[in-house]
């Protein structure tokens, strides 16, 4: 920038205090008419400008104290004590305070003060003046009257006195100022003895400005800083893990998926015998999924009866899992442990007429567990089902390629996989090129026949997908533990970025 | 979840270097790697595949995966030998029916070999053996055992013998009651009369199943040259397969396999290593798989899977438990043709995407909060009771009926009934956040009545603000979704609120929520010190008014 538009980016405050750059701060303060705090504020704007450059020194200064300033006017109680002694040479203890009118302390510090330094002796209870040069001033006296004192600069004599009177009442002060020296650059120099300085400039643009032409017409404008920083402002958002799952659900209907959604409270039916879990399986005991004590009710009987018979005897030429099946254990109310119990629902309200169709749906699902870094008891999931009579494994991993790249995973890959309710079942595992480890982001795999059977009343194949939500997330938020996303740290949520997908 | 641990000295010698490809070919084959390092390799196994859940099992199966040694393993079985006897006498029936057992001789065991069998006996009583609930294993050494053995029920009291890890003889009952693997499993036989129990030809109980064995019958050790295995519980088709996974796994440790004449109701010789037979069609192969295999690819893929194919038909090992219908042996040969040779595809048929309605309003409802510069927070379901109910003034009389869960491993241990708690909540853990502060959640509540409630609420709060402030924005909201939204006094309002500062709220003269300030006390309990106003509302109505 050249002089003179640094010139015009001077601030009416900046320009106030350049004619008294010469001075100490308080001097600038009083000639300009602006109080200390602004004359520091426009200093460091004249630094950035780098008019002038700015150092500070803290000193430390011996100042009078209260008891000090009053010592200095009266004598110090040493003194006093003398100036009695001088006139009576000997006196009893009692009288010597009497007369003197100290107080018990100052006494007590002035007899030791005079003993220290020879001047008196004390006899039966009596203060004898032992010196006839009275007249001669004390260090410490002429110590109080130099003050104030820098510290670090005190000689020898000075810092005995000093010693000394630090540990009597309140006679000194030690204090700390912060110096502020100004040095003025060659820069700031060239400017204050240019003489654009009376040039007129327009501060804020403001509506009376703007009702009349000539206010501004032909007239300069003063130039900011515009590289200096300014308050943090916050906005009102949607929290970033729903953020996330709006635009899980684009990516859902943008393929052409119908969303289904339902009750977080479900009966262990349909979150369970529907998907051919068996009865006994692990994942129904208490340990691992929160049960309600209530009962729900079965859906109609034709399904009941069809879901029963592939657990106990199987169906489709399916062997099941021969044993008996509970009604009871059926009806038990658990939180859902998978947005799959939904896909159940669907299809067992599905007409024929409406294939080939597909749903979605995104949301909370429930386990039993204990909260660290990567567990929680709540957790997003997002389902998917395509139901159509030529669907196919291929098609299965082409839906899942095709929304796990939407969601930022480039490189993913599919293995082989377990669970009570698909065959073939596929895990898929992201590649983490930070950490160079497969991550695993959930399961897929293509409805058993004993559960399409019961529900569908025929064996069509219906792809279908549950993949946890939130640890997809985890890596763009960066966050690190998952206890972070329902934390509600509200400084936290103003500062967090936005799902830019 | 089962993962089992392997020597990764031996994984190199028995089957090969194990390098980035050979770990890749190991996920590949359905047993992601958990962990390696210098000496083992955690590998996970899932629950289909007991037959994995030991080295020589693994191994077997593996090898055939990757083309060595393909199809059906075949074994020898032994005739049983003189006194090769186990008797079931009826008495168990009640108790733990059945057993099936078997007899392996000749093995040469190092420290290894021992390890493995530990863990296979371990894992298949945790997994199939719903921690040995449906089923128990038990391998002694056969030179401490005189046989014929019997396998029959006795109470508690007349069962007496010293159980391993211990140094007295106890009963049965006090061996529930204070032998660690007694406590560990007495709810297995709670509210029995009588318990199961093997015994020898000397009378010496070898083991009271699915607890203990004897301190007389001991462990194997690495002297154990011949071996009794029997298992215990109530699905014989289980058991049958169970002892087929551990005789197979001593086969494959060099033993020679002899079978057991079992005596019930009816004799029966095990182990029994008869395969099943399952038709494939070509067809459905290619229609779910989405391939052209032709017949003898399919043979070359079923072979890698360790089965037989002829004909169309598979020939299964009888310890494999997983083929319940075709389509488990089409999954097979997915894994034999490899997961990672599969194209991806997406279909052309065109159906039409369609969100939820609700979905869409209540994202309409989060804008217009957030246009007004409201922070939205996502809160957990579950909650801490004193959260909903005392530190919101709420006594048993007056708190809502919310629903309890039966067992929860953390203190959220309810369903939340309202948003407002958790919106306080936020509140008194952000004291430290600039102000002010101006918050909203959307989200599913909890009722108990009859019938278990689930319905949505919106709840927005400010602080510092008051009444007139959170009117704004409710009527603004009002507005903004073109429903008439109306506030009353009311009598009946939350205890938590400033009486006289509380209004509740009305779509179509239906109560949807309130509105007001929280009170003083209120804000005491949360350690608040900035004024709060709040309303929560159910959704329904806005849901009904605006389809």
């Amino acid at each position: 920038m050249d002089i003179k538009n640094i010139i015009r980016s001077l601030s009416p405050n900046e320009r106030k205090i350049i004619p008294y750059l010469n001075e100490d701060v308080d001097k600038i303060s009083e000639k300009s008419g602006l109080d200390k705090v602004s004359v520091l504020r426009s200093l460091g704007y004249l630094q950035n400008k780098n008019i002038v450059n700015i150092s500070s020194e803290t000193k430390k200064i011996v100042e009078i104290g209260v008891n000090g300033a009053l010592y200095k006017k009266k004598g110090l109680p040493e003194r006093r004590l003398l100036n009695l002694l001088n006139e009576k040479r000997v006196l009893k203890f009692k009288d010597a305070q009497k007369q003197s009118s100290l107080s018990d302390e100052e006494f007590k510090v002035s007899i030791g003060a005079l003993k220290k330094k020879a001047m008196i002796e004390l006899k039966n209870n009596k203060i004898v003046l032992s010196t006839n040069n009275i007249t001669k001033k004390m260090l410490e006296e002429i110590f109080i009257e130099n003050l104030p004192l820098e510290y670090d600069s005190l000689s020898p004599e000075q810092q005995h006195a000093l010693k000394y009177l630090q540990n009597r009442k309140e006679i000194i002060e030690i204090k700390e100022e912060k110096t502020i020296n100004i040095e003025i650059t060659e820069l700031g120099n060239t400017i204050i003895n240019s003489k654009i300085k009376s040039e007129q400039l327009i501060e804020q643009v403001t509506p009376e400005i703007l009702k009349k032409d000539s206010l501004w017409k032909g007239k300069r404008f003063r130039r900011y800083d515009i590289t200096s920083p300014v308050p943090r402002i916050n906005g009102g958002k949607r929290h970033f893990v729903n953020q996330a799952i709006d635009y899980g659900r684009k990516i859902w209907t943008d393929l052409g998926f119908i969303e289904m959604s339902g009750n977080l409270i479900e009966s262990s039916f349909w979150n369970f015998d529907s998907l051919f879990t068996a009865q006994d399986h692990p994942v129904r005991d208490m340990q691992d999924t929160f049960f309600i004590n209530k009962q729900k009710e079965l859906p109609d009987k034709k399904i009941v009866k069809a879901v029963k018979l592939a657990h106990e005897k199987g169906i489709s030429k399916s062997k099941g899992w021969k044993y008996k099946w509970d009604e009871k254990e059926a009806k038990r109310v658990v939180l859902r442990t998978h947005t799959t119990c939904l896909s159940a629902k669907t299809l067992s309200k599905l007409k024929k007429e409406n294939l080939p169709t597909k749903f979605f749906a995104l949301g909370k699902c429930f386990r039993n567990e204990t909260v660290d870094w990567s567990h929680g008891f709540e957790f997003n999931q997002t389902e998917g089902i395509v139901v159509d009579k030529n669907a196919n494994f291929r098609h299965l991993l082409g839906y899942l390629k095709q929304f796990f790249e939407k969601m930022g995973f480039k490189k993913i890959r599919f293995r082989p996989s377990y669970f009570p309710y698909t065959e073939p079942s596929v895990e898929i595992d992201a590649f983490h090129p930070g950490k160079k480890i497969w991550l695993e982001l959930g399961g897929a795999g293509i409805f058993r026949p004993e559960v399409t059977v019961p529900l569908l009343g025929e064996n069509i194949p219906v792809l279908a997908w549950g993949p946890g939500f939130d640890r997809m997330l985890m890596d763009y938020y960066k966050i690190k533990d998952l206890r972070e996303l329902y934390k509600n740290d509200i400084t936290k949520l103003r500062k967090m970025k936005f799902w830019m997908k | 979840m089962a993962v089992i641990n392997l020597n990764k000295k031996q994984f190199e010698s028995e089957i090969g270097k194990l390098d980035e490809k050979m770990q890749n070919k190991v996920a590949m084959f359905g047993t992601p790697i958990e962990k390696i390092d210098n000496e083992d390799v955690e590998i996970e196994v899932f629950p289909n595949r007991p037959d994995l859940l030991s080295f020589q099992g693994f191994k077997r199966s593996f090898l055939a995966f990757l083309g060595k040694k393909t199809g059906l393993k075949k074994y020898n079985l032994n005739k049983p030998e003189k006194n090769y006897k186990v008797t079931i006498e009826n008495s168990v029936k009640d108790v733990r029916p059945y057993t099936v057992c078997s007899i392996v001789k000749g093995l040469k065991l190092d420290n290894e070999n021992i390890k493995e069998l530990i863990e296979i006996q371990e894992k298949l009583h945790i997994t199939v053996g719903r921690k040995r609930k449906k089923l128990a294993i038990g391998i002694y050494p056969l030179e401490k055992i005189k046989l014929p053995i019997t396998y029959k029920a006795l109470e508690p009291d007349k069962i007496r013998f010293i159980p391993l890890e211990s140094n007295k003889k106890m009963s049965g009952l006090e061996i529930l009651e204070k032998h660690p693997a007694g406590r560990e499993y007495s709810q297995l036989l709670a509210g029995k009369t009588k318990f199961p129990i093997f015994i020898d030809a000397n009378k010496d109980i070898l083991s009271m199943p699915p607890i203990i064995n004897s301190q007389l019958t001991g462990k194997i050790t690495e002297d154990t040259k011949d071996v009794f295995i029997e298992c215990s519980g109530f699905d014989k088709d289980i058991l049958n397969k169970c002892l087929n996974i551990i005789i197979t796994v001593l086969a494959d440790m060099g033993g020679k396999v002899y079978q057991m004449n079992v005596i019930g109701k009816k004799r029966e010789i095990t182990p029994n290593l008869t395969t099943e037979k399952m038709k494939i069609s070509i067809e459905n192969t290619n229609k779910l798989l989405g391939l052209n295999l032709e017949k003898k690819q399919i043979r070359q893929l079923i072979e890698k899977m360790g089965h037989n194919y002829n004909k169309e038909t598979v020939e299964i090992p009888s310890w494999r438990t997983d083929i319940l219908h075709e389509v488990d042996l089409i999954e097979d040969i997915a894994i034999a043709y490899g997961y990672e040779n599969f194209i991806p595809v997406i279909p052309e048929i065109s159906t039409i995407g369609k969100e939820n309605k609700k979905e869409i309003i209540k994202r309409k409802i989060a804008e217009i909060l957030t246009g007004l510069n409201m922070l939205e927070v996502s809160n957990y379901h579950l909650t801490k009771k004193d959260d909903q109910n005392k530190k919101m003034g709420l006594s048993e009389k007056n708190k809502e009926k919310f629903i309890e869960l039966e067992e929860s491993k953390t203190e959220f241990s309810i369903l939340r009934t309202n948003l407002t708690h958790y919106l306080l909540k936020i509140f008194s853990e952000n004291i430290d956040s600039e102000y002010p502060q101006q918050i909203f959640e959307i989200g599913k509540v909890f009722k108990a009545d009859k019938d278990i409630i689930e319905d949505e609420n919106l709840a927005a709060a400010i602080t510092p603000g008051n009444f007139t402030e959170i009117k704004q924005i409710l009527e603004y909201l009002s507005k903004m979704i073109n429903i008439k939204i109306e506030i009353k006094e009311t009598e009946k309002s939350k205890a938590y609120f400033i009486e006289g500062r509380v209004a509740e709220i009305l779509i179509n003269n239906k109560k949807i929520g309130f509105i007001g300030e929280i009170h003083p006390k209120i804000l005491k309990n949360w350690r608040i010190k900035m004024p709060i106003a709040l309303f929560e509302i159910n959704l329904k109505e806005v849901f009904k008014e605006l389809d």
